[in-house]
């Protein structure tokens, strides 16, 4: 069967965004520690090839990929193996080397990744996408077909990163991938000195996108640079700081997952 | 460069490419289904194309790159003000290229949303926002800003082409590229089908943090194995000054030297920060120019010193070539 490392998934989800830079790899790291925290298993599967960043948000920058008789084995992130990633990053042999490679060899790549990938039984297989709507995503739906629970949109609140995801929306209808909804990330940023909130980037852009295409608004997060700080240094938010209100909307979101089974 | 290889996607491990030299000849060939045609086939000559797009281009002066391992660093809006700021001199003539395939933002930072390409005998008219900047971007070919193109990479490459050979860029001073994040197809192609016309050189455009920084490594990389000359970094969102208590604060925390450190260990040129201003961000959004709007604002200052520094790099490659 051609998907059959996936088979004892129970959900896939994508995270997509048109735009670069808005947060897909913060949010699926985050998305996938809140809900192993919540004691799922999960697996994360990096599909931008030419810009991998989940290793170093996870810390696991020099980890490397063992084969077992099912095929690879991803890397865990936690002691409990609750948390399993893939990435290209762990076959490389410098971080600063680059992949410069055309459409088929990452087609071929994301292809590897999700047949020859031993994933196991995971509650939650978090599929992190590089910006566009070309190779990577085509190849990732080709590959997955049928077992993909859903799509999440990523974008920042400027209409600029709105125009973009609204691309990726209609790539989402043609491919037939259902959306679960619409983050609305880097909203708002609150000065540490006077606490006062400015909207760096603007506001509501994605609010207003999923009321207009009639999608769910799932969780609006700050720009908080505890946040960038974490993903930085490879930390887990949960740990450095319990009562952040970013954690808050992140945990806002898990909980949505975690509510909507099927 | 072996990225520039075209392997089939089923091809044999170990097989040579379709295109090169030992195709069909290779001892990995052997037992190929395709190993008769591969053998047989021509030696590939350059592209002809090469030639055409070296003519259409010949009255273009200076061409630069803008590139990022990373996205949402900045490029597009970058690519946009070093235009402006360069046609401030109105004996300047500017033209952006826009080769971000599936995201095209130009169009909407530079206020052209709802403009089309025009056919003309002598090729596609770019759109003019003033009389020395004109603009080429795959968004003026979409019915509506909503449509998605999902397009794999050589349809994408074939676009590209056209880009260079059939737009009628008349003569300019500078050709400024805006290319997606990554170090794929858009950006072999560009650097392949310039390489007759040559490429005045790149500048990269990243944030402070780490993460943005490893894809930049990559960038650098990457123009040093194709050969295109570094003009050098620029630092985008570098801080945030608070607009009501103007103390500024670092959103995008820097490791160690940031980003100069990183111009500093690899040896390319830092050409300056821009500071995170939300007016930047309004600005794009509403397709002004936040020089004109805000000409006396840090910002300003800060595109006006890069833009000054990406000429007299343009300037002195011309003048060694003499």
């Amino acid at each position: 069967m051609e998907n059959s490392s996936l088979s004892s998934v129970k959900n896939v989800i994508l995270v997509l965004s048109g735009k670069g830079g808005v947060g897909k790899s913060t949010l699926s790291v985050q998305l996938s520690l809140g809900l192993v925290h919540a004691g799922k298993k999960v697996g994360i599967l990096d599909t931008d090839i030419c810009g991998p960043s989940i290793p170093r948000m996870l810390n696991l920058e020099n980890a490397s990929v063992f084969q077992c008789d099912q095929g690879w084995v991803p890397v865990f992130a936690t002691e409990d193996e609750k948390l399993c990633v893939m990435s290209i990053a762990f076959m490389l042999n410098g971080k600063d080397d680059p992949v410069i490679w055309r459409g088929p060899k990452k087609t071929a790549m994301i292809k590897q990744f999700i047949t020859d990938v031993h994933w196991g039984d995971l509650d939650y297989l978090i599929i992190d996408t590089p910006p566009g709507t070309s190779d990577e995503h085509l190849s990732v739906v080709q590959n997955s077909k049928g077992k993909v629970k859903g799509a999440i949109l990523v974008t920042t609140p400027q209409a600029v990163a709105v125009s973009d995801v609204r691309r990726e929306l209609t790539f989402c209808r043609k491919t037939s991938i259902p959306i679960i909804g619409v983050v609305e990330n880097m909203c708002g940023f609150v000065c540490p000195h006077c606490s006062e909130c400015s909207l760096v980037f603007s506001q509501g852009g994605g609010e207003a996108l999923a009321k207009q295409e009639g999608l769910d608004f799932l969780a609006r997060i700050p720009l908080d640079p505890d946040l960038a700080k974490c993903c930085e240094d490879g930390k887990k938010m949960i740990n450095v700081f319990p009562d952040s209100k970013t954690l808050n909307s992140i945990n806002q979101l898990v909980d949505k997952m975690l509510d909507n089974p099927n | 460069m072996s990225g520039d290889r075209e392997i089939p996607e089923d091809a044999p491990a170990h097989c040579p490419g379709t295109e090169s030299e030992d195709a069909g000849k290779a001892s990995a060939c052997a037992g190929c289904p395709n190993q008769n045609i591969c053998a047989a086939a021509q030696p590939k000559l350059p592209d002809p194309d090469l030639s055409k797009i070296q003519e259409s281009l010949a009255n273009v002066k200076h061409k630069v790159l803008v590139l990022s391992g990373k996205g949402g660093v900045g490029k597009s809006t970058v690519t946009s003000h070093l235009a402006y700021a360069l046609s401030e001199d109105v004996d300047c003539h500017v033209g952006v290229l826009d080769i971000d395939i599936c995201g095209p933002s130009i169009p909407q930072i530079m206020g052209l949303q709802d403009e089309q390409v025009h056919s003309s005998g002598s090729g596609w008219s770019p759109i003019y926002v003033d009389d020395n900047l004109c603009v080429m971007s795959p968004g003026f070919l979409l019915a509506s800003p909503k449509d998605a193109v999902i397009w794999r990479g050589p349809k994408k490459n074939g676009l590209i082409k056209q880009f260079l050979r059939d737009v009628d860029w008349g003569s300019l001073d500078y050709l400024v590229v805006d290319t997606p994040p990554g170090t794929s197809d858009e950006h072999l192609s560009i650097v392949k089908f310039l390489s007759e016309a040559g490429t005045s050189g790149a500048v990269i455009v990243t944030t402070p943090q780490e993460i943005a920084l490893l894809d930049v490594r990559k960038e650098i990389n990457f123009c040093k194995k194709v050969n295109i000359p570094i003009i050098g970094i620029i630092e985008n969102m570098s801080m945030f000054v608070c607009p009501k208590c103007k103390k500024t604060s670092i959103i995008f925390p820097p490791v160690e030297n940031g980003v100069s450190g990183v111009a500093q260990s690899m040896e390319i040129p830092f050409l300056g920060s821009i500071p995170l201003d939300p007016l930047i961000g309004k600005c794009c959004d509403n397709g002004n120019s936040y020089l004109q709007l805000h000409p006396d604002a840090a910002g300003t200052v800060a595109y006006k010193n890069i833009s000054q520094k990406i000429k007299d790099y343009c300037i002195s490659l011309n003048e060694s070539k003499d």
